[in-house]
C-alpha cells in the first residue's frame, strides 16, 4: 500500500491492519498494541522521513501468519535516519521532554524493531509481533 | 477527538473522548489547555475516561501542557485513566510525573485552595 504523507492516512493503515489481523484470528488486545506501533512507524515516516511533503509517499506492507506472527514494514522517501542517536525517553533528564518517544513506543509494543536503509533512499522500519502460539 | 469543558469552582475540567494522536487530538488538547490558561484557569483536570488511544505525540503534548501549566504556577492532573492509557503511562514512566485520580471529587479537592 502506498500512502500520501498525511496524518489522516494513519487511520487507513490501521484499518488495514485490523482487516488482516482479524482474518488471521489475531486477538483484539494484540491488534491494539500492534496498531499503536504501526501508528508510530507511520507518524515517523510522514513527519521525520518525508517531512509532510505531498510529493513523497509512505509504503506499508502488513502480513499476518496465523498463530505465528504479524510483520509490518513502513518505508519513507526521506533522507535516512540514524536510530543510534536516540536518547532514552524514560531517563530522568528526558522524562519531561515533549518528543522522542516514537521509537520507544515501537520497541515497547513489538518483539522486533529494525531500521534499515530503504530502497528509495529513505528509512525502512520492520516490525514483528510474535503471536502467543508462535512465541518461543 | 471530542471534548467537553466545565468549570468546577476554580478548576477547569476538560473531558476528552477518542484519540489523542498526531495531527488531530494532540493539537486539540493543547488548544484546550491554552484556552484554560487564557481564561485565567491554572488548575486543570484532564478526564481521560473515554480516550481510546494516545500516541507518542499525544503523550508529548500532555507533558508539554503539564510543564506549561506548572510554569504558570498552576497544576494539571489526570482523572479516570482507562487501562490501556494507564499501561502507556506506566511504560513511559510518566505515571511518576502526573497526579492521577479515579474519583472526580477527590481530584478536585486535591488542588490547593
Amino acid at each position: 500500500m502506498a500512502l500520501q504523507s498525511r496524518y489522516e492516512n494513519i487511520e487507513l493503515a490501521e484499518h488495514l491492519l485490523g482487516e488482516v489481523g482479524r482474518d488471521c484470528d489475531v486477538d483484539e488486545e494484540t491488534l491494539y498494541w500492534i496498531g499503536m506501533a504501526l501508528r508510530e512507524a507511520l507518524a515517523n515516516a510522514i513527519k521525520h522521513g518525508n517531512k509532510l511533503s505531498a510529493a513523497k509517499r509512505v509504503f506499508v506492507e502488513i502480513e499476518a501468519a496465523p498463530q505465528d506472527r504479524v510483520t509490518i514494514a513502513v518505508e519513507d522517501e526521506g533522507e535516512g535516519f540514524d536510530p543510534s542517536r536516540l536518547e532514552d525517553p524514560t531517563s530522568p533528564q528526558n522524562l519531561l521532554r515533549s518528543s522522542g518517544r516514537g521509537v520507544f513506543y515501537m520497541k515497547s509494543f513489538m518483539d522486533e524493531v529494525r531500521f534499515l536503509p530503504g530502497e528509495r533512499g529513505g528509512t525502512r522500519i520492520e516490525l514483528v509481533k510474535r503471536l502467543a502460539a508462535g512465541r518461543v | 477527538m471530542k471534548s467537553t469543558v466545565k468549570d468546577v469552582g476554580d478548576v477547569r475540567v476538560i473531558s476528552l473522548d477518542g484519540k489523542i494522536t498526531i495531527g488531530a487530538g494532540d493539537v486539540q488538547m493543547r488548544s484546550l489547555v491554552e484556552s484554560a490558561l487564557a481564561d485565567g484557569r491554572t488548575k486543570i483536570l484532564l478526564d481521560l475516561k473515554d480516550v481510546t488511544h494516545i500516541d507518542s505525540s499525544g503523550i508529548g503534548e500532555m507533558v508539554g501542557c503539564y510543564t506549561t501549566v506548572a510554569r504558570r504556577g498552576g497544576a494539571m492532573k489526570l482523572l479516570n485513566l482507562p487501562p490501556k492509557i494507564n499501561d502507556i503511562l506506566q511504560v513511559t514512566q510518566l505515571i511518576t510525573v502526573f497526579d492521577v485520580f479515579d474519583n472526580e471529587a477527590e481530584a478536585l479537592a486535591s488542588f490547593p485552595r
